[in-house]
């Protein structure tokens, strides 16, 4: 579902002189449908990069992303717009909304108006313990915990092939973990490729099938 | 979807001896939002204005997907045929409320306007769609009668998407919608601009200054300097990986886009 080939991502920042920053090199990860695939290393190592080369937000500088039939790397804005509506679940390490739209209307989104997208949301919700009485309120003035919540209930709503997961229960209390841990086993049970960062070890040791090491 | 709904190719236009576009093209389909940003100068309100047929490129080509006919150049099509799809396909939202509204008749009339120049007749039927779209763009209803002058401009905005978006266009155009308002109506505003775009399937050009604006509304993002697109991508891609040494300058240039 995912092949990575020789990937670079190199950060030139011309208004710096030029300097070159290479993030990484040589890059090479494949992850069928059912894998989890934790990111591991140190802070700085390249995990979040790697990330968001699969989510096509960084442009690879070299190699070959393959996400589903799409080669990330030469899809047209188009093309990749597609990739992400249909085939890639992503949740980042924090939610970006617009300002007005209310919590349960952000977790329906990706539904897309289909006729029991409220209620799904309705279930997401209480199942990571967003209080009834959030619901209406836009998330923007949520607590870390609850827009990282908000985040996860957006991103796993809908089963998709591939799912990208950067940090998703980081400021999250014990049970809410729990229940991550369950949506994402739930997830890939159903056939979704996984690459997550999970940097609390329990979390890892739940949800990796296999773990990609970086240097 | 096998066609784009706009294509613009090397689009080149000189005023004198400055070049205010260079050969810039993109295609556009159906549902996208595109944003086009730079600094005052870049050539964007050009772009826009060569897109929109306002204003004839020195050279280039600009293809809208017609309803019935495939695409089209706009250029070869006849100053009535334009003129038809400005007042049905397309919508054309100014910076300014007062020129895109007629500041002398009505809220209601404001809006049921476009539909008369349609050939709708019924005076019923206008005004029931004109209080529902000022209800749409979230206004009084009770206001139709009302003249635009005694409207704030947050309001004036809002009745002149009202007015734009009465013939269900399948294409607007945008320059600042929202640069001369507050920034607590300008939030509100991005927010029905977002909401109306997506539950209609329109698809837009959003010409703006403002990357926050950009971030919010647009899928796909251009990024204009000395009337060249010197990057394309999308908006996230742009924002928050920009290749191009002037897109880079303008990211870091602004607080959290």
């Amino acid at each position: 579902m995912i092949a990575v080939q020789g990937l670079r991502k190199d950060f030139t920042l011309h208004n710096q002189g030029g300097v070159e920053l290479p993030v990484l090199e040589g890059v090479d990860l494949d992850v069928q449908p059912g894998e989890c695939v934790a990111l591991d290393g140190p802070s700085g190592a390249g995990k979040s990069t790697l990330l968001k080369c699969l989510y096509a937000n960084y442009r690879a500088t070299a190699g070959s992303v393959r996400v589903g039939d799409t080669e990330v790397t030469t899809a047209t804005a188009r093309e990749l717009l597609a990739l992400r509506r249909d085939t890639i679940g992503y949740v980042s390490q924090f939610l970006r909304v617009v300002p007005r739209v209310p919590a349960l209307e952000v977790v329906m989104e990706p539904l897309h108006g289909s006729p029991d997208a409220r209620h799904r949301a309705e279930q997401m919700l209480l199942r990571l313990r967003i209080p009834m009485r959030l619901w209406s309120v836009p998330p923007a003035t949520f607590s870390g915990g609850e827009q990282q919540r908000i985040n996860v209930a957006r991103g796993l709503i809908r089963p998709m092939p591939v799912l990208l997961l950067d940090e998703p229960t980081a400021s999250l209390d014990a049970d809410n973990r729990l229940t991550v841990v369950t949506l994402i086993n739930e997830a890939r049970t159903w056939g979704s490729a996984i690459v997550g960062i999970f940097h609390d070890q329990k979390v890892r040791d739940a949800v990796a099938t296999r773990t990609y090491r970086f240097h | 979807m096998s066609a784009p709904l706009l294509s613009a190719a090397g689009l080149c236009k000189r005023y004198g001896e400055r070049l205010a576009l260079a050969d810039v093209g993109f295609d556009l389909w159906p549902g996208e939002v595109l944003a086009v940003v730079g600094e005052s100068g870049s050539g964007k309100t050009t772009l826009l204005n060569c897109v929109s047929a306002r204003l004839r490129p020195d050279a280039g080509t600009v293809r809208f997907l017609t309803r019935h006919e495939g695409q089209q150049d706009l250029f070869a099509l006849s100053e009535a045929q334009r003129r038809m799809l400005a007042r049905t396909d397309w919508g054309f939202v100014h910076q300014n409320p007062a020129e895109g509204l007629r500041m002398n008749v009505s809220a209601g009339a404001n809006v049921g306007e476009r539909l008369m120049a349609l050939g709708e007749r019924h005076y019923g039927r206008i005004r029931g769609a004109a209080a529902d779209w000022l209800m749409r763009v979230e206004m009084d209803a009770a206001r139709i009668d009302e003249s635009p002058q005694t409207f704030s401009g947050g309001m004036r905005q809002r009745l002149q998407i009202a007015r734009n978006l009465v013939t269900r266009p399948r294409l607007v155009f945008m320059d600042e919608p929202t640069s001369g308002l507050d920034v607590s109506v300008q939030a509100r505003l991005l927010d029905l601009l977002r909401g109306l775009t997506r539950d209609l399937g329109l698809a837009a050009i959003v010409v703006t200054h403002d990357l926050a604006v950009a971030r919010l509304l647009a899928h796909r993002m251009l990024v204009m300097k000395d009337g060249r697109a010197v990057e394309q991508g999308l908006t996230d891609q742009v924002l928050d990986d920009p290749q191009h040494p002037y897109s880079q300058l303008l990211v870091s240039s602004v607080l959290q886009p």
